[in-house]
């Protein structure tokens, strides 16, 4: 029984049960395919979140992503800035790089991104942890404040997506969104 | 129970207060079954608490019903799991673990004074925890990742309750060398108790991973200490919150061996197996803390990889090797019962109106099927990226912890109240229904949260139409059907653990004292549960061919889901 000691003193020494067997096999080369499939999704996979981290003061990182938003703000015909919601719409140039700020309870500024182009987008977070779900395509990744995070990401879809807050960051958490487009 | 043979035994010069359990042979010492008693109680009333702002929570979920304010529900759910997630369960494991150390192995309980001050820091500690929830500045979730900071009386709760488990494992300890000393058991230690000392070291390891953090973010809350980094606090706070629940999954795992023993007469297939399956527990359950990071800045993939897949996946072989042993253990035990026609008359007629045998064999198929599979596709670095932070993951440990752990440890219940109170179960019907009502309340729970989740419905949320949000944005319908039916499910999941909470008190209060010469349990143990076979073969000649069937049916759902996953990646935006 499993609730007394084994009546065989020698437990260790009864040969297992071919089934058993069996299945630890099957089993423990499942495991090591897991294994080994992570690793190969490096080589043959086309989503792998980068670990590019650089530590950075809050604030200056703030002040990055002003100064990004500042010079790539999107202009209308008549040469005026375009804001949406009161958020200015940000445009980074294909390829290069982009800022984008978490902070209590809002996701800044509004990016507008090249379907089929690379981004290097830097991501961190004023005051407290926040997670950067973009949906419906559903990205979720959690953002640390003192921590710029770079990822590189291509859109391969066109569309307004929503960015939620799935980190809760107090009362106003379920208020906490941002806005990315991807056109043509 | 049943005094047969009250007395008083001296060994080694201490005291000791025994009687023998008529229904099971077994010798229970005074103090354990005190300690045991306390222990179980304690765990039903935070079970009882916790569940119920547990359905405050899904009720607020539910997007047509939304019951309560944001800042409520925010507090509502730090509460649901502490309450839950801790305090249930890890009063219930200290029963568990007294119940594996002092009963089965024919001892007394060291250093019962100890036991009772363990009790008591864990009661203060679960209190505290209350009141500073209750207060309003400490809805902060029960990860708490800083810089949001809760009340100081939040962390030095948890600080306390920590402390009161580790002297209460320290005692488990201790019985487990009293018990050798004093040659109370021949040969090698039961394998429940086996589980249990492997819940009983990583407990020591999650203990100590909590106080590593928990202390200086409580010194931080003091003004102490002037940061806690955000990425640090995570890495070590899931050393603690994510092998606390593999405590629970060793305890609930020796639960499943001892309920199919008892009520069956089950023995392992083979001590060997299933002890090393215990033992990979021990080397790398603990490597999960990787599994709440792999969404994370500033970890390497190598670093990754190696820990969320508890190096090459070695504790998840443990796990599904326990998944083909214990059916298998149940198979062979009813085939010797004489249920041997076609491959699964052994199932058909196994107690289905037993409560202890319906909790443990739903919780078992509910936490390999939906807890066990989902947390691997979960746990797999690439593929976390699609369910992190969704609701995918409170699904998944819903599945785990509540349709796996909770059921079990119901299912136990049913057999700790005759044995430890001495009274029947009241109200047989309902006791025989309250597994199933619970078992599909919290199997629905899972699922449709997993559903939203893979939907992108964030967790911890209060409102999926974010309709105060700067940028509106419309979650799917369906998104709304899985929350509106996971509300459903959780109603009948507050039923279910209601009606366990009502029997349970109603049994220990007012059920038929079972201290009569002929006394009889309304769900009977198995005759020969303590009875030594020899005469079935844990090897060669037996055949299994239903567990092989069902094992092959878990295995087909895993490698297809698992694929599943992959599938959806690939269409993702690339990430490179």
């Amino acid at each position: 029984m499993a609730i007394t000691p084994p009546e065989n003193r020698l437990w260790w020494k009864e040969p297992i049960h071919g089934i058993e067997l069996g299945w630890v096999i099957i089993a423990f080369l499942w495991g090591l395919f897991m294994f080994f499939f992570m690793i190969a999704w490096h080589f043959i996979g086309q989503q792998n979140l980068s670990t590019e981290t650089y530590r950075i003061q809050p604030w200056r990182f703030a002040d990055k992503v002003e100064a990004f938003a500042d010079e790539y703000q999107v202009v209308d015909e008549n040469g005026e800035p375009v804001f949406e919601n009161g958020v200015p719409v940000v445009r980074p140039p294909a390829g290069g790089d982009a800022y984008y700020l978490a902070r209590l309870w809002e996701f800044w500024p509004i990016l507008e991104l090249q379907k089929g182009q690379s981004y290097r987008l830097h991501l961190s977070s004023a005051d407290w942890q926040h997670g950067l779900s973009i949906q419906p395509t559903n990205i979720n990744i959690s953002v640390h404040p003192g921590y710029m995070h770079v990822i590189n990401i291509t859109p391969t879809e066109t569309g307004d997506f929503g960015v939620i807050c799935n980190e809760y960051c107090g009362i106003g958490h379920h208020n906490m969104t941002g806005r990315i487009r991807v056109v043509d | 129970m049943t005094a047969v043979n009250e007395g008083t035994y001296a060994g080694s010069g201490v005291q000791a207060e025994y009687r023998t359990c008529r229904f099971t042979g077994l010798k229970i010492e005074r103090n354990a079954e005190i300690l045991i008693r306390v222990n179980a109680v304690a765990a039903v009333v935070f079970l009882a608490w916790g569940g119920l702002l547990g359905l405050l929570v899904a009720l607020t979920r539910w997007p047509a019903i939304q019951l309560l304010d944001a800042e409520l529900f925010y507090l509502v759910l730090t509460g649901h799991g502490a309450n839950v997630l801790v305090f249930w369960i890890i009063f219930f494991e200290v029963a568990v673990l007294y119940f594996a150390a002092a009963v089965l192995l024919n001892t007394r309980l060291a250093a019962p004074k100890f036991a009772w001050l363990g009790f008591a820091l864990m009661i203060v500690g679960a209190l505290m925890a209350n009141y500073a929830v209750l207060r309003g500045d400490s809805s902060v979730m029960f990860t708490s990742y800083p810089p949001m900071m809760a009340s100081h009386w939040f962390y030095l709760s948890l600080i306390l309750f920590a402390v009161g488990a580790l002297v209460a494992v320290c005692c488990f300890f201790a019985t487990l060398v009293v018990a050798k000393e004093e040659g109370t058991y021949e040969g090698s230690v039961p394998l429940v108790t086996f589980g249990a000392i492997t819940a009983a070291i990583i407990a020591v390891f999650t203990i100590a991973s909590g106080a590593i953090i928990l202390i200086p973010t409580w010194l931080w809350s003091l003004g102490l200490i002037s940061e806690i980094d955000s990425l640090m606090y995570k890495l070590v706070w899931w050393g603690f919150g994510h092998s606390s629940q593999q405590i629970n999954v060793s305890a609930h795992v020796a639960i499943w061996y001892a309920i199919a023993a008892m009520v069956l007469g089950a023995k392992p297939l083979s001590e060997k197996v299933s002890r090393m399956a215990f033992f990979m527990y021990i080397l790398f359950l603990q490597l999960a803390s990787a599994h709440h990071l792999l969404a994370e800045p500033g970890l390497s993939e190598t670093w990754k990889i190696v820990n969320t897949s508890y190096m090459m996946y070695l504790a998840v072989l443990g796990s599904m090797i326990h998944g083909l042993t214990v059916p298998g253990a149940i198979e062979a035990a009813q085939r010797r019962n004489g249920y041997t026609r076609g491959a699964f008359e052994w199932l058909t007629k196994a107690p289905w109106g037993n409560p202890a045998f319906s909790g443990m064999f739903m919780s078992l198929v509910m936490f390999g099927f939906i807890g066990g599979i989902t947390g691997v596709i979960l746990g797999t670095e690439q593929l976390n990226i699609l369910m992190h932070n969704t609701l995918y993951v409170p699904g998944h440990f819903h599945g785990t912890v509540v349709a796996g752990t909770t059921l079990a440890f119901m299912a136990a219940t049913y057999i700790l109240v005759p044995l430890f109170f001495g009274r029947d179960i009241v109200w047989p019907t309902l006791a025989k229904w309250q597994p199933y009502l619970f078992g599909i309340g919290a199997g629905g729970i899972s699922l449709f949260m997993m559903g939203a989740g893979t939907l992108g419905v964030s967790r911890r949320h209060w409102d999926l139409a974010l309709t105060d949000a700067v940028h509106a944005f419309e979650y799917p319908p369906a998104a709304y059907l899985m929350m509106a039916l996971n509300g459903i499910f959780g109603v009948l999941a507050s039923i279910g653990g209601a009606l366990f909470v009502i029997i349970v008190v109603a049994s220990i209060l007012f059920g038929r004292k079972l201290d009569g010469p002929d006394a009889k349990l309304t769900f009977p143990l198995h005759d020969r549960s303590r009875e030594s076979v020899a005469t079935y073969g844990s090897h060669a000649t037996l055949k299994l061919p239903g567990t092989i069937i069902l094992v092959a049916i878990f295995f087909t759902a895993f490698v297809l889901y698992y694929f599943v996953n992959w599938m959806y990646l690939s269409e993702l935006w690339l990430l490179r």
